[in-house]
């Protein structure tokens, strides 16, 4: 028992729990007896180590703790010991920083992306829209170097939407029998349209893909044949440089225009046709093509795209090759007379035309469903 | 290099054992250990005791008013981790040949001197605290490590009053002095 109670003054001592007299008291004790200062030495080295034990043990505990604490968050990654929380809880802590900055990182790109996209697109889309327009030219070049290869390509375009749906033709007999170009006959049937505006059914009497020209007979007892026709239609050849003019339908309106042959060819020097500077537009096709006399010289059919005026009419006296072949063919139908004086010669253009008009129809091509 | 002052303030926080600073340090240098013992032959186990053990040697130089780290704390755990791990490894019979030498280091083998003695105190601290039995143990750790008085220790051990409480530690203490002499005398 004293021991202990030794031990609790020694202490008390040293936690400094004893007052002023106990301390002095105490005091004297250690000088006077080496035992007892031996004994407080040895306590108080004692103590120090408790300390220290303690504290260490307590930093021990908090290392685990924050060892612990920092696998859960997933800043610290041991193998397989992702357990505490699902995995991709963990990989969203480890990485919610990163991904954090990488989506700031993002952002600040995406705006100065944006940013110089706005402060130099004027610049570059000018430059894009001025390619372009010399791609479209290099495209047109291609096309017409194309173009002068391929008669077959060429002979097509008027076949265009417009076109399909009609083009122009004219009486070549006064009881109803009608030229035009085979091309404007696309559909199933046709009728025709007089420049008053009155339509008439006609049917197909003979179509030559090759001539692109094209016989059709009006039946329709709305139709009032003419006496005779104005003009006639020339079975040689035409010289260069020779006035024409023509009558055509490119809108619902008969439309009158003029110029030359300035070629005894066609395109790709098809002779069956000419080439004439007029201005032809989708819905010409089949238009007779007059000169000055009022002679039929041909029936345009065709233009060349990229060249300004540039237009191809099928030489007339293919008409009186068509007029045979359905003579032959069909011996049952009627025979048609071409009319052979033109009564137009020496007149002014307008009389010429105001006779012509009646003359000229709007072919209406369309398909029976 | 000095360290600067919010490293100084992360070692003021761990020399008080205050979680928030032991936490920065940690999560600040541990992948790097990590990946250093991971490579050099060791296990995610031995990565922990070691950074651990830097921890603690750390805490001690912390513990000194005066200290100073004239590094930062970065190089002066890797330095001491490293030591310690080569260490380990020497001991286990698994040293590998180091080519690693370029890392920037700090001398630490004296402050691993007192490190080591003072896990050698440590030790012998432990070992005598676990040879005490219980209730002595408890007892003891709850008034020296957890700071309990002693009127709340008679409660939570069910002695009768604090005076009899008091008279079975100092029992205690008296048994665990003998102990703890027995071997740190040896240990001198």
């Amino acid at each position: 028992m004293d021991d202990i109670l030794l031990l609790e003054a020694i202490e008390r001592y040293l936690i400094g729990d004893m007052n002023a007299a106990e301390r002095e008291y105490f005091e004297s004790l250690r000088k006077n007896t080496p035992e007892i200062d031996q004994m407080v030495v040895e306590h108080s080295m004692f103590l120090h180590q408790m300390e220290f034990y303690s504290a260490h043990r307590n930093l021990k505990l908090s290392l685990h703790d924050a060892h612990n604490k920092l696998v859960e968050r997933g800043d610290v990654y041991e193998g397989g010991e992702l357990t505490a929380k699902g995995r991709v809880i963990q990989l969203y802590n480890k990485y919610k920083r990163v991904t954090a900055i990488a989506a700031s990182v993002g952002g600040v790109i995406a705006l100065v992306i944006s940013g110089l996209a706005i402060y130099f697109s004027p610049v570059v889309n000018g430059n894009q829209i001025e390619q372009l327009s010399k791609q479209i030219e290099v495209i047109k070049k291609n096309q017409q170097y194309q173009g002068t290869l391929i008669n077959e390509v060429k002979s097509k375009i008027p076949e265009n939407a417009r076109l399909i749906s009609g083009g122009s033709g004219f009486l070549i007999d006064a009881k109803g029998y009608i030229i035009t170009n085979a091309h404007v006959l696309k559909g199933s049937g046709a009728v025709v349209v007089n420049s008053k505006g009155q339509e008439f059914n006609a049917t197909i009497a003979n179509i030559d893909q090759e001539k692109d020209l094209a016989i059709l007979k009006i039946n329709d007892g709305d139709y009032e044949p003419l006496s005779s026709l104005p003009y006639s239609i020339r079975k040689g050849n035409t010289e260069l440089g020779e006035q024409i003019f023509t009558l055509g339908y490119p809108r619902n309106d008969i439309v009158y225009g003029e110029g030359y042959l300035s070629a005894r060819s066609g395109y790709n020097s098809d002779s069956l046709s000419y080439q004439v500077q007029i201005s032809a537009n989708p819905g010409n096709s089949g238009g007779p093509v007059f000169n000055n006399n009022g002679e039929v010289i041909g029936i345009l059919s065709t233009r060349q795209a990229q060249a300004e005026g540039v237009a191809f009419a099928v030489k007339s006296k293919n008409i009186y090759l068509m007029v045979d072949e359905l003579a032959k063919s069909d011996t049952n139908i009627e025979k048609i007379k071409l009319p052979l004086r033109s009564s137009l010669k020496g007149m002014e253009r307008k009389k010429q035309i105001s006779k012509l008009e009646d003359c000229v129809f709007y072919v209406k091509a369309f398909s029976k469903k | 290099m000095k360290a600067d002052t919010n490293e100084q303030a992360l070692l003021k926080g761990l020399a008080l054992n205050d979680s928030k600073a032991i936490e920065t340090i940690y999560k600040d240098n541990f992948a790097m250990v990590q990946a250093y013992i991971l490579q050099n032959n060791g296990s995610y186990d031995d990565a922990r005791d070691i950074f651990q053990e830097a921890m603690i040697a750390l805490y001690e130089k912390a513990q000194n008013e005066s200290f100073v780290l004239t590094c930062q704390i970065k190089t002066y755990v890797y330095s001491i981790c490293r030591r310690l791990w080569l260490k380990r490894l020497q001991q286990l019979g698994r040293y590998s040949n180091q080519v690693d030498s370029l890392d920037e280091t700090v001398p630490v083998e004296e402050d691993l001197e007192i490190h080591e003695k003072r896990n050698a105190e440590f030790a012998i601290m432990d070992r005598a605290m676990n040879s005490l039995g219980e209730p002595c143990k408890s007892l003891l750790e709850g008034y020296y490590l957890k700071k309990m008085g002693m009127q709340e220790l008679a409660a939570e051990f069910g002695y009768t009053n604090a005076d009899n409480a008091k008279n079975q530690k100092y029992k205690c203490l008296m048994r665990l002095k003998k102990l703890f002499f027995s071997q740190y005398n040896i240990g001198d």
